[in-house]
């Protein structure tokens, strides 16, 4: 992220970076919640086998199988997905609006540290730390090898999806701990949208397609395809699921079986790259605009480095108040 | 070195800055003096490039504050009236870190360290985490953070601050120490009397307007406060005070459980006239004697303030 940063320490380690790194490690708040959330993971996990194997013996005596096992991965994989979503902007949203409260970041941005370097490496630092606790889970996942079903490349391609997907809320919550002034505002907005992008584009696909497919089955021509789809493909967990079955972007879209030449008119997941990347960028883009002050246009000045917060605009210098004993640090789980 | 031209700031319907123009030379200790809200912060702010003025220009070495905050930010050291440090980072690591921030090499900061902290007294600290300093040690250093980049311009808000008067007089030697080092020091503060034997020039800000500025004598000649003269009585000192307002060259007047302040503009004969007419008035005088003007009776003057009676 940083490798043209070329004064100061190593080529690809910026000073901010290496603060941030080594910062995180020594607070045991890191470590129990790694702990925490490998616990929930595993507990999961072996939940699950508990109840297939005592459901299995009872109905037909039926073992754990390769099939029981695939299921266990979804499983697995959609409850580490809404982990992510749970963890990731408690991580980020308190990175920028937590220096502020703590009143070390305006001596931060008067060092020769582009607003650049300074966001991407915050937001590098959470999401390795996030990579770290996903990577921690994989031992869990070891029990699906064991039974079979999975193959090591759909592994790979989740674990993509969620480095993804972390970029994703990270970029956001970033975004937010920069527009607004205090962490607590900006934890509430992050999980706001995350909810929006999980459950809002969630139960506005299930209504629209309860609509779509009435209509879709009165008309006299039927269409290739329905575009309800799309809005799936805005969703974290549908994309998801479409990584492990492609058969489920077909389903979306509510595509003609007439004819098996029809196909979706693209998958979930890419509908969902593609979607997100431009709002990843776009919220990159607005928090390195906006955590310094910004000169609009020609001459028009703009004080674009007011936070957002009830208080503003009253008194000396209104992002600057004094708070020697600040006892909500960043609020990190 | 610094130029200000018609600075204005605005915040909602709070006017902080109202077209303040002010020019300081190198190597100079410009005194930034005012009451709370005045809009000394506010100007500090602009300087350090943190914040955007409505209108109006701020340059640092012949660079524009707005148009190239990054040469800006490599002239000057800014240290704000209210900072914070991070958990569990070590002092010389703290140090380690701005230094990189400025695009220190290793080896350099290496070296500078032990110096930067030797300045501000600090070395036995080395190891210690910064989130266990007492006020005054997190106040040198940060002290010792702004010269990390060895900055022509220093801009110093409020230093002295929340310091007690042991902390307070070291803040002022190392501020002493700066100065021989020919460093451009803006420092803006309460504490004037502090202030008054290291600055060079003041100015004085109210309402966001600049309301004197040039070199202390010159100010303390345009007010016309020669002396300061304090009288001590047995009784009677607010009847006093209050006659004293009536007689000729006698300024403003306070009265305080040390006697009486008169401020002065006559020379010996009329001070001589003066005492006269106290003993006249049977006043029981145990000491009449003439003060060193501060800056703090200039301030007073100067802004007419409401807190003195």
């Amino acid at each position: 992220m940083s490798a043209r940063n070329k004064n100061g320490g190593s080529l690809w380690i910026n000073p901010v970076l290496d603060k941030e790194f080594r910062l995180r490690m020594r607070t045991p708040r890191s470590f129990i919640a790694l702990l925490a959330y490998v616990l929930v993971l595993g507990l999961l996990a072996i939940g699950f086998i508990y109840v297939a194997m005592d459901f299995g013996s009872q109905q037909t005596g039926m073992r754990f199988d390769p099939t029981t096992s695939r299921m266990l991965f979804y499983v697995l994989s959609i409850a580490q997905l809404v982990l992510i979503a749970f963890m990731t902007p408690a991580l980020t949203a308190g990175v920028i609006s937590g220096e502020r409260e703590k009143q070390t970041l305006n001596i931060l941005l008067t060092t020769q540290q582009s607003s650049s370097a300074i966001v991407l490496s915050k937001l590098v630092s959470s999401l390795a730390f996030m990579a770290l606790i996903v990577l921690a889970t994989l031992p869990v996942y070891s029990i699906v090898f064991l039974y079979g079903g999975i193959s090591p490349s759909q592994l790979v391609r989740v674990f993509l999806f969620y480095l993804f997907t972390m970029l994703l809320l990270g970029a956001l919550g970033i975004m937010c701990s920069t527009l607004f002034k205090r962490t607590i505002v900006a934890v509430i907005m992050t999980y706001g949208l995350t909810m929006f992008i999980f459950l809002v584009t969630g139960v506005a696909y299930i209504l629209l397609m309860a609509i779509a497919e009435r209509s879709y089955y009165s008309g006299t021509v039927q269409p290739d395809y329905s575009w309800v789809g799309f809005i799936f493909g805005l969703n974290p967990v549908g994309a998801l699921i479409s990584i492990f079955e492609p058969e489920m972007s077909r389903q979306a879209f509510l595509v003609n079986t007439a004819s098996l030449q029809n196909k979706a008119p693209i998958a979930l997941w890419v509908e969902f790259l593609l979607v997100y990347a431009v709002v990843i960028a776009a919220s990159l883009w607005v928090a390195i605009r906006r955590i310094r002050p910004v000169r609009r246009g020609n001459g028009n000045l703009e004080s674009g480095n007011d936070p957002i917060g009830e208080e503003g605009g009253s008194g000396e210098v209104a992002e600057m108040k004094p708070a020697q004993n600040d006892p909500d640090r960043k609020l990190e789980k | 070195m610094i130029e200000i031209r018609n600075l204005s700031k605005r915040y909602g319907s709070f006017q902080a800055l109202d077209s303040i123009s002010m020019t300081i030379g190198a190597g100079t200790v410009f005194g930034f003096v005012g009451p709370n809200g005045a809009g000394k912060s506010t100007t500090m702010s602009i300087l350090a490039t943190l914040l955007l003025p409505d209108s109006g220009s701020a340059k640092v070495s012949g660079f524009d504050v707005t148009r190239q905050p990054k040469e800006v930010r490599r002239r000057i050291g800014y240290m704000p009236d209210f900072f914070g440090v991070y958990d569990r980072f070590k002092t010389d690591e703290y140090l380690h870190f701005y230094g990189a921030s400025y695009g220190i090499a290793r080896s350099e900061r290496e070296k500078l360290i032990p110096q930067l902290l030797e300045l501000v007294n600090l070395s036995d600290k080395k190891e210690a985490y910064v989130d266990g300093l007492s006020r005054g040690m997190k106040q040198r250093l940060c002290l010792a953070r702004s010269l990390v980049h060895d900055p022509e311009v220093l801009i110093l808000d409020e230093p002295a601050s929340g310091l007690d008067p042991r902390a307070r007089i070291e803040m002022r030697e190392i501020l002493k120490e700066l100065k021989r080092m020919g460093k451009t020091i803006i420092i803006s503060s309460h504490i004037l009397p502090e202030l008054a034997e290291m600055v060079d020039e003041i100015g004085v800000i109210e309402h966001g307007r600049m309301v004197a500025q040039g070199k202390v004598s010159d100010i303390q000649n345009r007010m016309r406060i020669n002396r300061v003269l304090h009288i001590r009585t047995l009784s009677g000192s607010e009847q006093l005070a209050e006659q004293l307002q009536d007689e000729p060259h006698v300024g403003r007047v306070f009265v305080d459980a040390a006697g009486i302040q008169v401020h002065f503009s006559g020379q010996d004969a009329e001070q001589m006239q003066l005492l006269r007419r106290i003993l006249d008035w049977n006043y029981e005088v145990v000491s009449f004697n003439e003060a060193q003007t501060n800056l703090e009776d200039v301030f007073l003057e100067i802004t007419k303030g409401g807190a003195a009676t």
